[in-house]
């Protein structure tokens, strides 16, 4: 037998053993080859009488498998376009569909060729892989902390297509399918047994002959739903259980995703469909929606973003080449506010040391205590030990002495936004340090290459811009000054892997990326109040835009006082006309007038009654120089303003050189300030209308909205020749 | 065009829908027959007469399946020459029925058929026949699907009714029902139900409360909150009408048509057919209309069927003397009658299926001859009926008395 990506051995007692282990991977995966070799075991399994079963394992030490090549998927949707040109729609259709079915008549083969299968799995075992187990008629997972199993394909905007939706839900409830399906969350192996996904948890070493025995005490090599007389978990779709089941379901699509994600739609309807068929109509109606939805703009899309670059950028995509592995052993953070403290946190929770100072011996204990809240908190959730805690805290070192530094690889300077205190304490740091340490400064607003002027070596001298909460949000900004060197990058980008965050990189300018962006949003809800438009259906527009709060939500959430701080600033540096009088007048009434700053003054647009959900203020409409009736606002116009200020705002950025790769601004913005994941990203927005539609619609916005609309002029070059952020960054 | 009329119509009182409902024990196709019995007795009918009884039936299975119409004429006796038809457009099934045994009439097809319809909700139960639209993603999603309840919490959230605007409404029911009982303005047309000895089943709506009142509503919890914030429905229902913030929970068993038994007819012919039956017509059907409207909304057809039918019949809203709306839910009938800008007198003036009952598929050909005896009574000209109907449907019909 000739298997390229398998060993194959069978014992004395006719129980056959593959082992997956792809030469020159890490992990293995599912590929044309990978399939070809499935396909030779089924039929070795099942045509030599000597053997009795398979026990399918991988050959790598920490993992099964991620799942299927999804460069795969994408290569079929590429032969489809050229089929649908050469041949027609129709035979392209039908090409695609039973190429893209592929996978799942496979896994459908092995779990019908007669002979027993088991899975044994350690480490993860996702999308695709998981599939496969599924398909086994018995599964073992080891007890390995890092054993995982799960069908997140949804999260990428596509849905488990090769049988995942029709066996996970005829193994489990069908809420439960559902809700596990649409989280696509990983699963370790204790749950996964007690959901029923699997049937065993085992230490690794003994799975392989628990696998043997189970075979050889006749496992059955017919699964559950082929068995007659099998009945499904929750009973018949039609039936007074399934009414308290699916009405529901479908309500918490449209909650859960405003009706933006198609897959999750697909997923629901292949099970509701596919549970009131026997299984090989069931596998084909899931193939049908598959199809489709492998198709939609959404997956390709998500799984440009949320999958490829993603995974490109936390490997250090941006990381200068030349530059040698640094070597990351203590941080120093200055000031210890709720920012250094946060980072603090997840830089000795990375294993790193933390020298962590700030201007007396109480502030930065101060400091060092939200590690303990957080870790504390984390121990009442039983995901960490008492230990882990004590270990973290040890790495923390708090106090008022800035010579403490002088043992940092690399400083992060995280005090007050105020041009003075900045200089003083970069002056200050730098008279500590070994000479070449990197120093970063962590800012929201400043430009790095002025803060730079302070520092005695500007090429040494990078932003990294985290966001609030540190410790839950993904991104980090790091900001390159003009005289910022390769070395200060390098060690930036080797820092925000380590504490397992994903790095952009952008060059200096006000606000530079994801800010810019989030502003145009909010400032666009202030217009949106100024036409009248009821304040819910402004909140509404945002949520079902695909943004995480409505424009005033988000508002209240940074304090409607900093909004008017930056204004005024800004209109003292640029004048009256850099800003908007009536947004400012607007702000001043809520601010200075009424003391309605947001969420932290418990009032801002919103009144947050203690025990009660955050509701609008009532009299906001007072506030309102019009009112529109709800019937003469148009929803897609203003999620079409929504979604478009800020795709504008990320498409002048690549303009003006601020982000240099679209995969920055596609995965930032959705990291960043949780841009409409479906979308794949501000700039992804853009191509997955098409430039030359979304400038139309922008030309047409601006008509009628004002200029602030108005396509910037490298964006409108792009979109008449054609041309992609993405094409253009490959030819580069 | 040939001209339909009424000739005359009965009802079944209304038997609570449970298994501790004077009705329970009664077959819903003997439900519907003792109301073919009392047409056929009350005029003395020669029933080889009747072309067709279309019955509304809205959970047409297990003993109501099967073309309940046709069966329960049997079982009138109606003998093997009249034919049945069981139709569905949910709550409005009954009054459908008896427009579409008149649009036969007026079209000049038959000369004389019978409309009406039957539920017994305990015996089916609601939502025995399944659905679709509820369940399947690819239609439930797209159409905004929420359970009724969530929808009349959102009518009165958007429209501005609060839960003690709803539960008045409720009082006014049940005290408007209770008074024409006690007046006997019900009793030319509500037939008892009777055993096979001829012993007296049921003879008076059952579930009507003349002592309700304020206090005694605002003790109950609001019916539809948990299913709305849990079940994801509040959420379907701010989608749809994103200027509504939250959904306000304010319907509850009190202030929501009641789960019945019931049935009724009604005797629709032309002036030829009253000729040969030797009867005078009592009304004409002038127009009639259906129509689809807001779906998350659901139960607002009226407002729009109400106009479309009188457009139908080239009148205004002054023209009608009497309107009588199925009192689904409270917020439905407020609605309504601020849509409309209507005095309260002249709307559902002897109460409706809050006090009542709604007998899904019947309730149609109910309302719309209780409004027949009203206009009778008070030597008036002129009523409109119209339902509310899942999936955002509306049904009207405009009699005018001869």
């Amino acid at each position: 037998m000739k298997l390229a990506n398998f060993r194959f051995e069978t014992d004395a007692d006719g129980i056959a053993l593959a082992t997956w282990d792809m030469a020159g991977r890490s992990m293995n995966v599912i590929t044309p080859e990978v399939m070809s070799d499935l396909e030779t075991i089924i039929k070795a399994v099942a045509e030599d009488a000597a053997i009795k079963g398979c026990v399918i394992t991988s050959g790598k030490p920490d993992s099964f498998s991620g799942g299927a090549d999804l460069t795969m998927l994408q290569g079929l949707g590429v032969e489809y376009a050229r089929l649908v040109k050469s041949k027609g729609e129709e035979p392209a259709m039908s090409y695609f569909f039973e190429e893209s079915r592929k996978l799942s008549l496979l896994f459908r083969a092995l779990e019908t060729c007669g002979k027993p299968f088991v899975a044994v799995i350690n480490g993860v075992c996702l999308g695709g892989a998981f599939e496969l187990a599924l398909a086994c008629h018995h599964r073992i997972v080891s007890d390995d902390p890092k054993t995982r199993v799960g069908l997140p394909e949804v999260k990428v905007g596509l849905f488990p297509g090769a049988g995942g939706t029709q066996r996970a839900a005829r193994l489990m409830q069908t809420g439960d399918a559902l809700q596990m399906l649409f989280k696509g969350e990983q699963i370790k192996g204790l749950p996964a047994r007690n959901m029923g996904l699997v049937h065993q948890v085992l230490p690794k070493e003994a799975m392989v002959e628990a696998a043997r025995d189970w075979i050889k005490a006749g496992g059955s090599g017919v699964a559950p739903w082929d068995e007659k007389g099998f009945k499904l978990p929750s009973n018949k779709v039609h039936s007074p259980a399934g009414m308290q089941i699916w009405p529901p379901a479908n309500a918490i699509y449209r909650r859960e995703t405003q009706g933006n994600y198609p897959a999750a739609q697909a997923i629901l309807s292949s099970v509701y469909e596919g549970l009131q068929l026997p299984m090989d109509l069931g596998l084909r109606v899931e193939s049908r929606y598959f199809a489709k939805i492998l198709r939609s703009t959404e997956a390709a899309m998500m799984i440009r973003t949320l999958f490829m670059s993603m995974q490109d950028l936390n490997k250090g995509a941006r990381r200068p080449k030349a530059e040698p592995a640094t070597s990351l052993k203590t941080v120093g953070v200055v000031g210890a506010g709720f920012m250094g403290a946060g980072v603090a946190y997840v830089t000795a929770n990375a294993g790193m040391n933390v020298i962590l100072v700030d201007r007396d011996q109480e502030a930065a204990d101060k400091g060092k205590a939200y590690s303990h809240k957080l870790m504390s908190d984390q121990i009442m959730k039983g995901r960490a030990k008492t230990a882990d805690r004590e270990a973290l805290l040890d790495r923390i070192t708090a106090t008022a002495d800035y010579s403490a530094l002088a043992a940092c690889d690399l400083i992060i300077e995280a005090v007050f936004e105020d041009p003075k205190v900045k200089d003083e304490v970069i002056r200050k740091i730098e008279g500590h340090i070994r000479p070449g340490t990197i120093f970063a400064s962590n800012t929201s607003t400043l430009p790095i290459t002025g803060l730079a002027k302070s520092s005695k070596a500007a090429d040494k001298f990078i932003g990294i811009h985290f966001f609030s909460p540190v410790e839950k949000m993904m991104l980090v900004e790091i900001i390159m000054g003009k005289k910022t060197g390769d070395a200060a990058l390098a060690m930036a980008i080797d820092y925000v892997r380590a504490i397992k965050k994903t790095p952009i990189v952008v060059n200096d300018a006000r606000g530079f990326f994801a800010n810019r962006c989030v502003l145009g949003y909010i400032a666009e809800g202030y217009e949106m109040l100024l036409e009248g438009v009821p304040p819910a259906m402004i909140e509404a527009a945002g949520r079902q835009a695909g943004m995480p709060v409505g424009p005033l939500s988000l508002n209240d959430e940074i304090a409607l006082d900093l909004g008017l701080k930056i204004m005024k600033a800004t209109e003292v540096q640029l004048g009256p006309n850099a800003i908007d009088q009536r947004q400012k007048a607007m702000l001043v009434e809520m601010v200075d007038k009424l003391g309605r700053m947001g969420r932290k003054a418990k009032k801002g647009f919103y009144d947050y009654p203690e025990g009660a959900p955050k509701r609008l203020w009532p009299d906001l409409v007072k506030l309102q120089p019009a009112h529109l009736k709800p019937e003469q606002v148009d929803m897609t116009m203003l999620k079409n303003r929504l979604l478009a200020i800020q795709a504008l705002e990320a498409a002048r950025t690549v303009e003006e050189g601020v982000v240099t790769d679209p995969r920055e601004a596609d995965v930032g913005s959705i990291l960043g300030f949780g841009f409409a994941p479906y979308t794949g990203g501000t700039l992804s927005y853009i191509e997955g209308l098409g430039a030359a539609r979304f400038v139309a619609m922008c030309d047409a916005l601006a008509k009628s909205y004002g200029p602030r609309f108005k396509p910037n002029k490298q964006l409108r070059e792009m979109a008449k020749a054609g041309g992609s952020y993405y094409a253009a960054t490959k030819a580069a | 065009m040939a001209e339909a009329f009424i000739y005359d119509h009965v009802r079944t009182p209304r038997g609570k829908g449970k298994a501790d409902g004077s009705l329970h024990e009664v077959t819903a196709i003997e439900l519907g027959a003792q109301t073919l019995r009392a047409i056929r007795q009350r005029s003395d009918l020669d029933v080889s007469l009747v072309e067709d009884v279309v019955f509304g039936c809205v959970d047409p299975v297990g003993e109501a399946g099967a073309d309940i119409a046709r069966t329960a004429a049997l079982k009138a006796g109606y003998g093997k020459t009249v034919p049945g038809v069981q139709i569905n457009r949910f709550c409005a099934s009954g009054l459908d029925a008896v427009n579409l045994a008149a649009a036969q009439v007026m079209s000049g097809n038959k000369e004389l058929a019978i409309g009406g319809g039957v539920e017994s909700m305990s015996r089916v139960g609601m939502g025995a026949s399944g659905f679709g639209i509820a369940v399947d993603p690819s239609v439930a999603i797209d159409t905004y699907f929420m359970p009724q309840g969530v929808a009349a919490d959102l009518i009165a959230t958007k429209f501005g009714f609060s839960r003690n605007d709803v539960d008045a409404y409720s009082v006014q029911s049940h005290k408007r029902a209770h008074a024409a009982w006690e007046k006997g303005y019900f009793n030319s047309s509500v037939i008892p139900v009777k055993d096979i000895n001829g012993l007296t089943i049921l003879a008076r709506d059952e579930t009507i409360r003349p002592g309700a009142d304020m206090q005694g509503l605002a003790s109950l919890k609001p019916a539809f909150a948990m299913m709305g914030e849990q079940g994801g429905f509040d959420a379907v229902a701010t989608f749809a009408h994103p200027d509504v913030e939250f959904v306000n929970h304010v319907h509850h068993a009190g202030n929501s048509s009641g789960i019945v038994d019931g049935a009724a007819a009604v005797l629709v012919g032309s002036k030829k057919a009253g000729k040969a039956m030797g009867k005078a017509p009592r009304a004409r059907i002038k127009a009639y209309a259906t129509i689809g409207s807001d779906l998350a909304l659901m139960l607002t057809g009226p407002v729009d069927v109400t106009e479309l039918v009188l457009k139908k019949a080239k009148m205004e809203l002054k023209d009608i003397d009497l309107f009588e709306l199925n009192e689904a839910f409270a917020s439905v009938v407020l609605r309504y009658q601020q849509a409309f800008d209507l005095d309260p007198a002249c709307l559902n003036v002897n109460g409706g299926a809050i006090a009542m009952g709604h007998p899904l598929g019947a309730t149609g050909a109910m309302i719309l001859g209780m409004v027949l005896d009203e206009l009778e009574r008070t030597g008036k000209q002129t009523a409109l009926i119209t339902l509310c109907v899942a999936a955002g449907m509306g049904v009207a019909t405009i009699i005018e008395r001869v």
